[in-house]
């Protein structure tokens, strides 16, 4: 088995390096685009209640449509290639973190909130000087759990046209060839690992009033 | 002497209680006097504190600072004139010392070495060693130093009026008391006029040139400590000073 896998490498290095690169590229975008979403929804959320009914509401429903289901149900919409399965993996990603962000912002203490005001700071300078900051561990771990879900995600989206470490597994499972399936496999276990990793150090950076 | 603050008639009661948690407030405080606020828990004392930096709005009555309605003016404006030491601290944990010093000379637009100067003069203010304590979380720092923090916080653009909301309490009485006396050292040196929440009746009198005496919500007596001792103006304060009087002969009786 290690033959084959090395053989595998030997021979197909070029390929295997392209399709973790269209991996990694597609998981940037989505997670890019569903932060872009998920943040200023939350902050939406916080900030007019009445919003906060419906957005939620609409995501919580996304959320429950499993990912296989979501991506499936693309193809019939957009057609196959990579813009539908960006399309599926920022609906399965939103979810968390628009949750995290309203918990994040909510969860900020009122005296907190009464303090920066009382020392002088205008609604802006409040959120993003105060609420924003103090709220950055929760949406961090919100990201962190649509990025590893993506990373995880996006192995299937390549079913649908979009490529990425997904296109060996289905090869392997078409052509009977383990090595592949090991190979794809553990490449998206380890990618999600890195990311977690990642994540783990950003995190670290950006609390250090809490770690030490 | 200069009138400081003015309440005029104020009120306010909250949505949906049934009693005002202030009640026709009238008095007025002189430029450069330290006054203390004294009553039990829920009596309206830190209400009719932020009533001066309008984080609440009365509901009825003006309050006037220096001659102007602060009605009138701008919420930002009226709040970066008084420094406001609240009541729960209220660091900045994702800042540092130095950082929640310079809040609102940063918020100002101060330059950096103008700022950086004052943190350290600040720091030495309050009694603690600015190369030791510039570059610290909140998180570590003792409940006595934070409160120091919170102080050189609200002192950092030298406002002429300072709020405190029960600054000292949740810290043990040798801090405290040495943190008393540094305050009124502080106050003798820059001549501010000082608003100072307590329920601690031997604090208020020992700080305060004068003592507002609040009981639900409204103002009993407002004369200095020994007018109040001399002529406790109804029941409510005159058990007050009992019990104070109650305490004392306790600790005569292991002298
Ligand atoms: N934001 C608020 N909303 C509703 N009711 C409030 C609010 N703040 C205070 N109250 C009520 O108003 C009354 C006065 O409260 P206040 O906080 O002024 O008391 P206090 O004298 O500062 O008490 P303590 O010594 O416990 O701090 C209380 O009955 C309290 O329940
Ligand atoms: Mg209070």
């Amino acid at each position: 088995m290690t033959a084959l896998i090395l053989n595998y490498f030997r021979e197909n290095s070029g390929r295997f390096w392209g399709m973790l690169a269209a991996h990694v590229q597609v998981s940037i975008l989505s997670l890019g685009i569903a932060v872009l979403i998920g943040v200023p929804a939350g902050f939406l959320c916080v900030r007019w209640k009445k919003a906060q009914k419906y957005i939620t509401g609409l995501f919580s429903v996304l959320r429950v449509i499993p990912s296989l289901a979501i991506l499936l149900l693309m193809v019939p919409i957009m057609g196959t290639g990579t813009a539908p399965a960006v399309v599926a993996l920022v609906l399965l990603a939103v979810p968390p973190i628009l949750m995290n962000t309203v918990a994040g912002l909510e969860g900020v203490p009122p005296f907190m909130l009464e303090t920066a005001e009382g020392v002088g700071m205008n609604p802006t300078q409040v959120w993003t000087k105060v609420r924003f900051p103090l709220a950055m561990p929760m949406i961090l771990t919100g990201i962190k759990t649509a990025a590893v879900e993506i990373v995880a995600s996006a192995t299937l989206a390549s079913k649908i046209g979009a490529g990425g470490l997904g296109d060996i597994i289905f090869a392997g499972i078409g052509l009977f060839k383990t090595e592949l399936l090991l190979i794809g496999g553990m490449s998206v276990a380890l990618l999600s690992l890195l990311t977690g990793l990642i994540f783990a150090i950003i995190e670290k950076s950006t609390m250090k009033h809490r770690t030490v | 002497m200069a009138v400081a603050i003015e309440f005029r008639e104020v009120t306010k009661t909250f949505k949906g209680a049934s009693y005002s948690a202030v009640n026709h407030v009238s008095l007025t405080v002189n430029e450069g006097e330290f006054i203390t606020i004294l009553g039990s828990s829920g009596c309206g004392k830190t209400t009719l504190l932020k009533m001066i930096n309008r984080l609440y709005e009365p509901d009825s009555g003006s309050i006037i600072l220096f001659g102007e309605d602060i009605s009138t003016v701008d919420v930002v404006k009226v709040r970066r004139r008084i420094g406001y030491v609240i009541q729960q601290i209220g660091l900045f944990p994702h800042y540092t010392v130095g950082e929640n010093i310079a809040t609102v000379p940063k918020l100002l637009g101060w330059e950096k070495a103008k700022i950086a100067a004052r943190v350290d003069e600040l720091l030495d203010l309050v009694g603690l060693e600015p190369k030791e304590f510039r570059d610290r979380y909140p998180a570590q720092l003792s409940g006595g130093q934070q409160q120091r923090i919170g102080l050189a916080r609200a002192l950092a653009i030298d406002p002429k009026i300072m709020l405190m909301d029960e600054p000292f309490g949740a810290i043990d009485s040798i801090t405290r008391e040495k943190l008393q006396d540094e305050l009124l050292n502080l106050h003798r040196e820059m001549g501010k006029t000082i608003l100072f929440v307590t329920h601690d009746i031997e604090e208020a009198f020992k700080l305060g040139d004068r003592v507002i005496i609040m009981n639900e919500g409204t103002v009993r007596q407002f004369d200095t400590p020994e007018a109040i001792i001399r002529q406790p103006a109804d029941p409510f304060v005159q058990s007050l000073v009992d019990s104070a009087k109650a305490k004392e002969a306790f600790w005569r009786e292991y002298l």
